[in-house]
């Protein structure tokens, strides 16, 4: 190495040299925050995820045991290596108390599904039964037209009972977003952050 | 006793050591605006526009390292100052910035002069407060100095509705203990791994081409004396970005000045070429690096900051530490003493400087002066002869503040005040005002451009009512100088409304205000000039300086290219090939 050295006269044409960059793979992340319940912060977390240029698939935000703390799960399309910059970028704000990528740690993740579905017909009813029977979800509303049904699960579950009822006719629904807890058995991690 | 909320907030600034208030009152604030003037403990400068005040806030903290205090009022007084948030947000300078707002129960009506201004500054603020409680008002205020100041500095907004300015309350200034328990979500990490820190210097050690590339972190932290004993301890050589200058003096032999777009041959060559980075509270800039996969394409990189989100977060780095740029350094220092250690390759070390030398003779910093029209260059040199090397320089933004950089050299930190994450023209008045508020004791210079001068040349009043000798040396070629001269290079001299015709009489202009006015139109005119210059205490001088309209800042590493395709010297008129160097 030392005798690179003396060839300094970077007159002379060379092969230019590179450094080696990371790139990151694009994929969906589960980001669980921890926050203080403080006026505008969903704004921060929101605008700071914005300002990357990503959009949120799906945000949960809800109360937590601790009075005054609240807790996120965002789900949300990126680059390995951007999400990262997010994360200590969430970090940073003064009102968020933990963050973690917990996407390729062991975890559980459930989402509720409410679905109002078109059965008019009793054929229509009876197989609608059967298919939120079969996927344990409920019926939690009748019309001579319709039933709404909540189904909970996680996004494989949710998605394959959607394609199902599909055909029925969608009148409406609403999901909630994923809220995702690491699993405590078999973790090997460092214990902060 | 309870007290009234704006009383309150003036004795929470003076618990917080606040001497000077940059703003401009209006409705919402006036309550405070009342407290302040029935108190008379705390000075305040009455700027003439708002961004005005946001930046002589920042020129103070600058050049003081003490927060900055901006005050305004809601709506249009708020807008008006988030240009400066905005600056001290990209250059971690630690501002307070409190600003009315209509009260608690009109907010969201469009109320007169009501803006969301919380809203508007989030991306561009390290935090900010919407008080809605009366209570709550010390504790917010303390919480917006803490976190301003600790960590990496940053600007904090608080936004006060009139109405909470208005109300009594019993809520007494809280304690340090108390602010900090009240942040439960903020612990800036200072004190760096301990491992990572035996790697760096292990690195260091091994290193046969190493080069240090300083930051603002290292103005912010007031590491010189670690550098300059880490820097002569190992011999390496040190190259400053804008804000790090003063970090490390350039006059020192291992000093390479400036890097970058911008940057001397040598430093760029120094860093092209280098085997160990160690970049110290700087964040891999753009206008730094040039194009990324050709940046210092083989050196390992240690990276020292005290923000754990910079790192990484341009290049990727092999040894990261997070913690405050001086207790790093001093724990590396007391590393090597521990280890009584010494260079793997100290005849290595010899060549690389040499080399380096090299590299300083072949392309120096220089120009083509002339007899016949000024030359900006030769303003700044003479600027640096008369005042010894030992003046605050304060550009605006645009090629003066490039040859401000490139020309003046730097000794000491805290001496070159420069917008430079944002480029804020307009930034060099009104943060000259803002350094001499703070640096009585040294002479202040604002080195502006005719097109910066201008956007927020009404200063000039606020700096000759309160008789503030700041000296005003604008390099006036008549034209946006650096658009033009990207225009020049490539835009094949398509100078697209960069042409400044109409100009006002500067020297006129500065009379009408009450500031002195000179002018040079030749060279022989410039030293004189500013030896008038320094002769006036009571009042700010304005110097037109008259210069070659169509100079160009070089070298100059072209936007989105490597160091590579550096453009050394004018290549006006001559081939390509020979314009750029092949490395």
């Amino acid at each position: 190495m030392a005798d690179t050295i003396g060839s300094a006269d970077l007159t002379v044409a060379r092969a230019p040299r590179f450094r080696q960059t990371r790139k990151g793979q694009v994929r969906k992340h589960i980001i669980n925050v921890k926050v203080r319940n403080e006026i505008g912060v969903l704004a921060r977390v929101a605008t700071l995820i914005a300002g990357k240029g990503y959009n949120i698939e799906s945000l949960s935000v809800g109360e937590t045991h601790e009075p005054g703390v609240s807790r996120m799960t965002i789900e949300v399309v990126g680059d390995d290596i951007v999400i990262d910059q997010v994360v200590k970028q969430l970090r940073k704000l003064i009102d968020t108390l933990k963050v973690k990528d917990i996407t390729d740690v062991p975890h559980v993740e459930r989402e509720l599904l409410l679905i109002k579905v078109h059965t008019p017909t009793s054929r229509a009813r009876d197989e609608v039964l059967r298919i939120v029977e079969i996927f344990r979800g409920k019926i939690i509303d009748v019309s001579p037209e319709t039933y709404t049904v909540e189904v909970t699960g996680d996004e494989d579950k949710i998605n394959a009972i959607l394609e199902l009822l599909k055909p029925f006719g969608i009148k409406e629904m609403a999901r909630t977003g994923k809220v995702a807890m690491r699993r405590d058995l078999f973790v090997e991690e460092s214990p902060a952050e | 006793m309870p007290s009234k909320g704006a009383d309150l907030v003036i004795e929470t600034l003076k618990e917080e050591g606040v001497e000077v208030i940059f703003g401009l009152p209006g409705g919402a604030i006036m309550e405070v605006y009342d407290a302040l003037y029935r108190d008379g403990g705390i000075k305040h400068i009455l700027a003439r526009h708002e961004q005005g005040a946001g930046h002589m806030a920042e020129g103070y903290a600058r050049a003081t390292g003490k927060v900055g205090v901006a005050m305004t009022t809601s709506g249009p007084g708020a807008t008006n100052i988030v240009t400066p948030i905005a600056d001290a947000y990209m250059d971690s300078v630690p501002i307070v910035v409190l600003t009315g707002q209509v009260p608690t129960h009109m907010i969201g009506n469009d109320a007169f002069q009501e803006v969301d201004i919380v809203g508007i500054t989030r991306p561009i603020t390290k935090h900010s407060f919407l008080v809605r409680n009366i209570d709550e008002l010390p504790l917010i205020i303390r919480k917006a100095f803490y976190i301003a100041r600790t960590g990496r500095p940053g600007p904090v907004l608080v936004d006060i509705p009139k109405d909470v300015t208005q109300q009594m309350t019993e809520a007494r200034i809280p304690s340090l203990d108390e602010v900090r328990r009240a942040l439960p979500g903020y612990k800036p990490h200072v004190e760096g791994n301990v491992q990572q820190i035996r790697k760096a210097v292990q690195l260091m050690l091994s290193a046969r081409k190493p080069v240090l590339y300083v930051g603002g972190g290292a103005v912010n932290a007031e590491a010189q004396e670690e550098l300059v004993e880490l820097a002569e301890l190992l011999k390496i050589p040190v190259t400053t970005t804008t804000q790090g200058k003063g970090a490390f003096p350039e006059n020192h032999p291992l000093s390479l000045r400036m890097l970058g777009m911008h940057g001397t041959y040598y430093a760029n060559m120094a860093v092209y070429n280098s085997d160990l980075l160690i970049a110290v509270g700087a964040r891999f800039d753009d206008r730094v690096t040039g194009k990324i996969d050709e940046f210092a394409p083989d050196a390992k990189i240690v990276h020292i900051d005290i923000d754990p989100a910079s790192i990484s977060k341009n290049i990727v780095v092999d040894i990261p530490i997070v913690g405050d740029v001086k207790i790093v350094l001093r724990k590396i220092l007391n590393e090597l003493k521990r280890r009584n250690a010494k260079l793997l390759h100290p005849e290595d070390r010899e060549k690389w400087l040499e080399q380096i030398e090299k590299w300083k003779k072949l392309h120096p910093l220089t120009y083509k002066n002339s007899r016949k029209v000024i030359k900006p260059q030769f303003v700044i040199e003479q600027i640096y002869e008369v005042t010894g090397g030992e003046a605050i320089i304060v550009p605006g933004v645009g090629q003066h503040q490039m040859w401000a950089a490139m020309f003046y050299r730097y000794s000491f930190p805290r001496q070159f005040l420069s917008s430079g994450g944002l480029g804020t023209m307009g930034f060099g008045l009104p943060a000259g005002i803002g350094a001499k508020v703070g640096r009585p004791d040294r002479e202040v210079f604002v080195i502006d451009g005719d097109g910066s001068f201008v956007m927020t040349m009404q200063e000039i009043v606020t700096a000759v009512q309160y008789r503030i000798p700041v000296r005003v040396a604008i390099i006036n070629n008549a034209y946006l100088g650096m658009v033009r001269q990207w225009q020049e290079l490539f835009y094949d001299k398509r100078y697209s409304e960069v042409d400044l015709e109409v100009q006002p009489d500067f020297v006129a202009l500065a009379e009408a205000m009450g500031a002195v006015g000179f002018r040079a139109e030749k060279p022989s005119e410039v030293k004189e000039i500013l030896r008038e210059a320094l002769r006036v205490e009571d009042r700010p001088v304005v110097m037109d300086f008259v210069v070659d309209r169509e100079e160009n800042v070089l070298p100059m590493v072209p936007p989105g290219k490597s160091y590579r395709d550096m453009i050394v010297e004018d290549g006006r008129g001559t081939e390509a090939e020979t314009m750029y160097l092949v490395g």
